[in-house]
């Protein structure tokens, strides 16, 4: 060996030890600052669109003598979800069992996880209080289908008994490693199947199961505050950043896009519902621009990660057209007393954006392509998964969801609360105290 | 004495008032109401469907005058509150058996 050879030697060698720590320090297994600085910000995005954001949308669309009574129901679902997701819910949806359908039961209590525990490279804690966020919101926004009418105690006790055995399960199918769903190939970046297509089916059979409010359709039942709705609908949005760009658990260019892209998408959304508006009714309407931005929002949820800017305009665009059609479509041809058009915006947007997504990942679309099929994808066979997680979560939900609603309503002696007590409202009915004392 | 009830449109109350306190009228009490008569309800937008509301956003004037400003305060009022559409309101008169002034305890026009 001459001595220029192992010159050259001693600095490769020199070089690959330098470079080896930032090799193993980005490896799995070791706790990466970066994405745990982000997944802890976009932890308190997704709370902080249940309460206060969907709390503030929901209230200010039902009267003031309700308005109390769906800010409770939102917080009261935050605070038993959260509870729900410690004793069983992280287990069944993301424990070790190697079962398609179902976690176990080992991680229940959450078992096991400690300061040091991993999950991918965050604090294992930190993935719990993420996905546990979004526990919270889906049954929340279900809130809107029974608004007005339920009952206090009912709500609870249905929305507890719908996290475990809807929620909590469909969560593993899809987002576990070894969710059957997951297994086929399924693309719900952030909940589109899982959250919006569950919320909104459960949504449309509770409002059915229930019945319409009473003068539904015969008096105007106008938003009591519409500046609270608003305001609501700001903080979704920002709240939407933490829902999509977390959902990449890790700050990357993953993250980066799914962010611009869900923008870009409830921008869209809000445009296209408002001049839907302006066109047929001469003027464009607050309320239509906010729910274009939400339809936008739930359409692009699924897709967010594997489309890019130019697919998130597209799904703003379809969603806000689509959610606007099937909106006035349930409530005044289908007579079905969805208060606050939970399945339309919520269920039709999941529906649509679980879709969609199996179209625009497709990196052969020009300004509108994505990033491409997994191994082994077509079009074809993608949009084949896409519509088996569609149909598989959209009847899960349905048959669980008759099914629990039957059993609370025995529980607790029906599920509605009298029709003196709808009239007073549920502020006074339920809770004893009004929302308003001016 | 007299109780002037004048339902006018919201907007037109400042007009009203300034009308009022130009005759030489002291005091009078502004209600919010809703209700309807020939104009009937308006309009409204909700996610894309429109709804008919029955009862309209009016004013309510009450106020208590001396025989004498009867005349000249209904004209004020109706002058005020034109506006020449439909929807401009009504105004009733009722007698008043008697006024007193809780203070001071003066009674019929010193209360006034």
């Amino acid at each position: 060996m001459t001595t220029t050879t192992r010159t050259a030697l001693t600095r490769t060698l020199c070089l690959l030890f330098t470079a080896l720590p930032t090799v193993a320090f980005a490896a799995e297994g070791e706790l990466d600052g970066a994405n745990t600085a982000w997944i802890l910000t976009a932890t308190a995005l997704v709370l902080f669109m249940t309460i206060p954001g969907l709390s503030l949308f929901y209230a200010g669309l039902v009267r003031s003598k309700n308005v109390l009574s769906i800010l409770m129901q939102c917080f009261a679902i935050t605070a038993l979800i959260s509870v729900l997701w410690l004793v069983a819910g992280y287990s069944i949806a993301f424990g070790p069992a190697e079962s398609g359908f179902w976690g176990g039961l080992d991680k229940a209590f959450l078992n096991g996880v400690t300061r040091e525990s991993l999950w991918g490279n965050i604090p294992e804690s930190l993935f719990i209080a993420f996905q546990m966020t979004f526990a919270i919101i889906t049954p929340a926004l279900i809130v809107g289908a029974f608004a007005e009418r339920m009952k206090f105690s009912s709500m609870l006790l249905f929305s507890g008994l719908w996290a475990v055995f809807v929620y909590f399960p469909v969560c593993h199918w899809v987002w576990a490693e070894h969710g059957w769903l997951y297994q086929m190939g399924l693309i719900d970046f952030a909940g589109g199947t899982v959250v919006h297509v569950t919320a909104g089916v459960a949504a449309v059979i509770t409002a059915i199961t229930l019945g319409k409010r009473h003068g539904f359709l015969v008096t105007p039942m106008m938003p009591h505050n519409l500046t609270m709705t608003i305001t609501g609908a700001g903080m979704l949005w920002v709240g939407w950043f933490g829902f999509n760009a977390g959902s990449a658990l890790a700050a990357n260019g993953s993250a980066g896009m799914a962010l611009l892209a869900t923008h870009i998408s409830a921008a869209a959304g809000a445009l296209t519902w408002m001049c839907i508006e302006w066109v047929r009714h001469g003027k464009p309407s607050g309320l239509g621009a906010v729910t274009g931005m939400v339809a936008g929002l739930a359409t692009i949820t699924p897709a967010s990660g594997s489309v890019g800017a130019g697919g998130g305009l597209l799904i703003g665009i379809m969603g806000g057209a689509i959610c606007f059609t099937a909106t006035y479509y349930l409530k005044h041809k289908v007579k079905i007393d969805d208060s606050l058009d939970v399945f339309p915006v919520h269920g039709v947007g999941g529906i649509l954006g679980t879709f969609m997504a199996g179209i625009l990942v497709s990196q052969n679309l020009g300004v509108f392509s994505g990033n491409g099929y997994a191994e082994g994808m077509s079009m074809g066979s993608q949009l084949g998964v896409q519509v088996i997680g569609i149909l598989a979560t959209g009847a899960y939900t349905a048959v669980v969801t008759i099914i629990l609603l039957k059993l609370v309503a025995i529980a607790t002696s029906g599920l509605r609360v009298t029709g003196d007590e709808e009239q007073m409202g549920l502020d006074i009915s339920d809770h004893d105290e009004k929302g308003y004392s001016m | 004495m007299k109780l002037i009830t004048a339902i006018i449109k919201p907007f037109k109350s400042d007009d009203v008032r300034e009308a009022l306190q130009e005759l030489g009228v002291n005091g009078m009490t502004v209600t919010e109401v809703k209700g309807f008569g020939r104009q009937k309800g308006h309009t409204e937008l909700y996610r894309g469907a429109e709804y008919v509301i029955d009862f309209l956003p009016k004013a309510k004037i009450e106020v208590a005058v001396s025989d004498e400003l009867l005349e000249p305060a209904i004209e004020a009022i109706c002058k005020a509150a034109n506006t020449g559409q439909i929807g401009d309101g009504k105004i009733f008169v009722t007698p008043i058996e008697q006024s007193i002034r809780i203070r001071t305890g003066e009674t019929g026009n010193d209360a006034l």
